[in-house]
């Protein structure tokens, strides 16, 4: 599997899901946010970390980047895109994946491990997930509140496209809401971070079958 | 010419930072504050002459940049000497 890591300026998970990518036996490029090309790539990703400091909108400024073209481009050609925390409001913000995410309702910057349900394993990201046990994956984010109106919610829950939710819910996120696919099901926004619990010295490992998942669909 | 862009939160979208205004104003013993939206206002300054087509290409603006429309709405003021539209 050829995996591109995209780095944006501010951009602070890039190094940690490119080890957590070829831990899995990824092959692994990273890329700069300038860049007007793509190599040939079975997957992108667009790490976490706080690009353009949030300014304007969590995602907003990103979003613009000249890479992002080909990344739009890539993922309707049917190219697998996650992206994690700063990724996944990126990817709001382009489009790939529906809705937006605001402020967590408690107005705090939460940085802790949550307990996951695993909603849809028709997906590439999530099909060594057993849906029937809960996984825990951390979160670091202010702005982990998703938001998507009543119609949008039903699209989600009819076509199987939520792939994740919190049990406890830390942000105030719509239907509890942590991670959704895009139409293509090809594309991944979630909020926690697998690549911080893919070795067992971070304390946990519940990330790795994601990339474990990845290997074994485009290898 | 000057541009005028007011971005609001949708209604019916949760605005945590209004609602922590809200509360506050409550502490500071303000009574009669019903419910409190926080929005931002961008000042543009335009080399633009014709205030019709400014306000066409601040609109684009929005659309493109400025307003996320999944969760925002926006308004556009010109501004030209002593007049706005």
């Amino acid at each position: 599997m050829q995996a591109g890591v995209i780095t944006f300026p501010g951009s602070n998970c890039d190094r940690d899901v490119a080890v957590a990518l070829e831990a899995a036996g990824a092959s692994v490029t990273r890329l700069w946010h300038g860049d007007a090309e793509l190599p040939k790539l079975d997957l992108i990703v667009l790490p976490g970390g706080f690009s353009y400091g949030d300014y304007l909108r969590v995602g907003a400024i990103a979003s613009k980047a000249p890479i992002m073209k080909e990344v739009v481009r890539a993922a309707d050609a049917g190219i697998a895109v996650l992206g994690i925390c700063n990724g996944f409001q990126l990817l709001a913000e382009t489009g790939l994946v529906p809705g937006a995410l605001i402020a967590n309702v408690g107005l705090k910057y939460l940085c802790k491990e949550v307990e996951l349900d695993v909603v849809s394993i028709n997906s590439i990201f999530t099909t060594m997930y057993d849906p029937a046990t809960s996984i825990h994956i951390p979160i670091a984010h202010h702005d982990g509140n998703y938001v998507c109106d009543a119609d949008e919610l039903k699209r989600l829950h009819d076509e199987d496209r939520i792939a994740f939710r919190y049990r406890d819910n830390p942000n105030g996120s719509t239907d509890d809401i942590a991670g959704v696919l895009g139409p293509g099901r090809n594309v991944l926004g979630l909020m926690p971070h697998p690549e911080r619990a893919a070795d067992p010295i971070t304390g946990g490992t519940d990330g790795a079958p994601m990339f474990r998942a990845l290997m074994e669909a485009l290898a | 010419m000057k541009a005028k862009v007011h971005v609001r939160l949708k209604e019916g979208v949760l605005d945590p930072q209004g609602a922590a205004i809200g509360r506050a104003l409550g502490q500071l013993g303000f009574e009669g504050v019903g419910s409190v939206r926080q929005g931002k206002l961008i000042e543009l300054d335009l080399t633009a002459t014709d205030s019709e087509a400014a306000k066409s290409e601040v609109e684009a603006m929005c659309a493109q940049l400025l307003a996320n429309p999944v969760i925002e709405t926006y308004s556009v003021t010109i501004e030209t000497e002593g007049r706005s539209t």
